[in-house]
């Protein structure tokens, strides 16, 4: 590797690591309610949002009411979205004559469920189908609500595994509102304006018509770039503003900027290890977690970067070796600025942290370099995750180490000093097979229907094949990238991701606050010789294989025909 | 239940007036205060005309201007289309089409391998730069068009050449539409229609 490139995985490495203690801290102190250095500016905020919806934020709710919050909040969303963008022909800074993708009603409703998912999957191009009504009223303000609806079931599963003898996980309204105010807007607004100031635009003006140094015409698109650009990555969620999302000079201008997105989308997933740890009292606990996932990142990072400076051996005539005048490597659909180095941090991160966004075409990656990604979307949203759903399912993972590893040394499954009775594993069981049950059959019918067949429009083959599989796979997770080849704006395909959003956001979100009102009414047994140490090393190990174990066991066959298959056949 | 209906309506409208409207207004308005060109897209105006963004790519194809990387966005560098290929690594169709590109590019340089940046398109399909290799690529071409000494040329390309932010961050890049202004400037082309 080359010597840029490691400094820049380095520092970014860095950055998430000292970071996490002292941001896991505040994160705690502001879902405990404790006080913070933002309590002067955002109590006030509070107490009138409490005031305007009539929430009492001294209520407490068992994990059913919790849930049904969560599903209640998520939906009025959805309908408010779905609103706003088959009405935006009617609505301010609408644009006809570009904004000239017809808002269908599959469109609208696909995008509506997948905005207020942190999915933000796009069957759609930003900058010729949405208004700069629809992209703040609408999406913006989605970015920001979903992503703090996915923060509180984060902390109020921690509240689960952390509390005893408890029938409640806390309260929605709460958490919600807390993490809008004290987290997500502080950081969207320092973050806009540093965005800004390294070139990203912020304004209304209609799109600026110009007249090329050769006499052509060039329309260039503008809009309220920034405000969207910082939440779309702090609230995991990525969906671009324009089509070429963060690849788009407006949205990522800078080398800078993009290493800063980046951060923007981990250092809240990673904090909330520490926050786990401290909730449990248990420090160790969330250490190990981090420690996962870094080695899951890593490894899947130097993959990547070795695949992608390789370069695509099919080219003929053209230099791609790494030099002090250029990056080299396959450089196809991906920037200059960024190079091999910026495209496969963002590669990687993004398909990590179910993040929509990307700064380089993924479908244009090496067969290797996509299978990673591919299998990053795959591994379930362990590491890092999306904001708060992410460490819940690396608790789930370690729930089920546990109870295997338990098998194996005939120890009792605990953790954490309780039980993983039969309820409990009923739920785990339900989190961990309902991925592989949806996104499996959805891509057996897509591929052997002529309406999912028709996707394939610029590439065939096991390529094609992976286009479909990486769409549902990106859905259920709720990640939202793509494999940008797949024509995805057709009912068939807005139907049936729909589905898979709908199922990766609420069929798993249930189980999980299930098995956490379950864990919650336990009491915390003090550890014995009996009791399979979790923050051990070895544990660690444990998790990590059975992570990848779990994942191939589930997915090989599909792998096999898709990049596997490319990679044999073609060499590149 | 009810109530809870009731709350999650509230709060969705709540906050979207916080969220998705006075929040994006006040980010606007700081950043037109305290940053106007870069809020404003970095519009390059020349004798009153909007001439393009000095952050977006212009396509070049007059032999006397260094040429951008090919684009996948509309037409071509379509500032209101952004988008890449999405040609698989193996698809035929990027394959021939890097043969076409390095055949024509090798017409000035024969028998050199092209800088891959020069004939893969970006992400976006509007990557304002080239790597420093490929303008260094097209300096013959250009310098013969322009009837100027190569030297002075690449000494033009090192002005222009970004490096890397901070020292360490991204790669070392050339910005084509700022070249080619200079270039005009200083070098202007001898028979002008030759530019189409």
């Amino acid at each position: 590797m080359d010597l840029y490139s490691a400094l820049q995985y380095a520092l970014f490495l860095v950055i998430v690591t000292a970071l996490v203690q002292p941001l896991g801290e505040y994160l705690e102190r502001v879902f405990s309610r404790k006080s913070t250095a933002l309590d002067r500016l955002c109590l006030p905020l509070e107490r009138l949002i409490y005031r305007v919806t009539k929430v009492d934020p001294d209520a407490e709710m068992t994990s059913s009411e919790y849930a049904i919050c969560f599903v209640f909040f998520g939906l009025a969303g959805t309908l408010l979205l779905y609103f706003i963008l088959r009405l935006q022909r009617f609505l301010p800074w609408y644009f006809p004559q570009y904004q000239s993708t017809p808002m269908s009603p599959d469109l609208a409703m696909n995008t509506a469920i997948s905005f207020s998912t942190t999915t933000t999957w796009q069957a759609y191009a930003g900058e010729n189908t949405m208004s700069y009504f629809s992209q703040m009223v609408g999406l913006c303000a989605q970015n920001f609500l979903a992503g703090a609806a996915g923060l509180a079931i984060g902390i109020a599963f921690i509240r689960g595994l952390a509390r005893q003898l408890s029938e409640t996980l806390g309260n929605f309204w709460v958490d919600l509102t807390r993490a809008l105010l004290w987290v997500l807007l502080p950081g969207a607004l320092i973050g806009a304006l540093f965005l800004v100031w390294q070139g990203v635009p912020m304004n209304f003006h209609e799109y600026a018509v110009a007249t090329s140094v050769e006499h052509d015409k060039q329309v260039i698109a503008q809009g309220p770039v920034a405000a969207l650009e910082i939440i779309k990555n702090l609230g995991t969620n990525g969906g671009g503003f324009f089509n070429a999302n963060g690849a788009h000079p407006y949205e990522n201008p800078t080398p800078l900027t993009n290493l800063v997105e980046m951060l923007a989308i981990v250092l809240l997933p990673a904090a909330l290890t520490h926050t786990f740890g401290r909730m449990v009292s248990r420090p160790q606990q969330g250490w190990l977690l981090y420690w996962v996932m870094i080695f899951l990142f890593t490894f899947g990072l130097l993959f990547v970067h070795y695949s992608e400076q390789r370069g695509n051996p099919l080219l003929g005539g053209v230099d791609s070796q790494r030099s002090g005048e250029q990056s080299g490597g396959n450089m196809e659909g991906k920037e200059v600025r960024f190079g091999v180095g910026g495209s496969a941090l963002t590669a990687v991160v993004t398909s990590n942290a179910a993040t929509g966004s990307y700064n380089a075409m993924h479908d244009s990656f090496t067969s290797l370099g996509g299978l990673v990604l591919l299998a990053n979307l795959l591994l379930g949203e362990v590491v890092f995750g999306g904001l708060g759903t992410g460490l819940v399912s690396m608790v789930m993972a370690a729930a089920i180490a546990v109870f295997l590893a338990g098998l194996m040394v005939g120890r009792t499954p605990e953790y954490l000093g309780k039980k993983i009775g039969p309820c409990e594993n009923k739920m785990v069981m339900l989190y961990a097979l309902a991925a592989p049950m949806l996104v499996l059959p959805l891509t057996a019918v897509a591929v052997s229907s002529r309406a999912g067949l028709s996707g394939l429009q610029t590439n065939t083959g096991p390529h094609g094949f992976t286009e479909i599989l990486f769409g549902y796979a990106s859905c259920f997770a709720n990640n939202g990238q793509s494999f940008a080849g797949l024509s995805a704006n057709t009912t068939f395909y807005n139907l049936t991701t729909a589905m898979a959003i709908m199922v990766g956001r609420f069929g798993l979100a249930i189980p999980a606050l299930a098995f956490a009102g379950l864990f919650a009414r336990q009491r915390i047994t003090p550890s014995s010789s009996g009791t399979l140490p979790t923050d051990s090393l070895s544990f660690g190990v444990v998790l990590t294989a059975f992570v990848l174990v779990v994942t191939a066991l589930s997915y090989l066959p599909a792998l096999a025909l898709g990049p596997v298959l490319e990679r044999l056949l073609f060499g590149a | 239940m009810k109530k809870n209906l009731i709350t999650s309506v509230l709060m969705t409208i709540a906050t979207t007036i916080l969220l998705g409207i006075i929040y994006p207004l006040v980010v606007t308005g700081l950043a037109q205060l305290f940053f106007k060109d870069k809020a404003n897209g970095q519009l390059i105006v020349q004798d009153g005309k909007v001439i393009g963004s000095r952050i977006i790519g212009q396509a070049f194809v007059g032999s006397g201007y260094f040429h951008s990387r090919p684009s996948a966005a509309g037409n071509g560098y379509d500032a209101a289309n952004s988008n890449g290929s999405q040609l698989g690594p193996t698809n035929q169709h990027l394959i021939d089409r890097v043969k076409t590109d390095v055949a024509a590019n090798q017409a000035d340089n024969p028998g050199q391998p092209v800088p891959v940046d020069l004939v893969t398109t970006s992400a976006s399909g509007l990557d304002p730069d080239i790597s420093p290799a490929a303008a260094a690529f097209q300096v013959p071409r250009v310098a013969k068009e322009r009837g100027i000494d190569r030297g002075e040329l690449q000494q033009l390309i090192a002005m222009h050449t970004q490096a890397r932010q901070l020292g360490f961050l991204g790669e070392p890049r050339v910005n084509v539409l700022q070249l080619n202004l200079e270039l005009d400037q200083r070098y202007p082309l001898r028979r002008q229609a030759k530019a189409r």
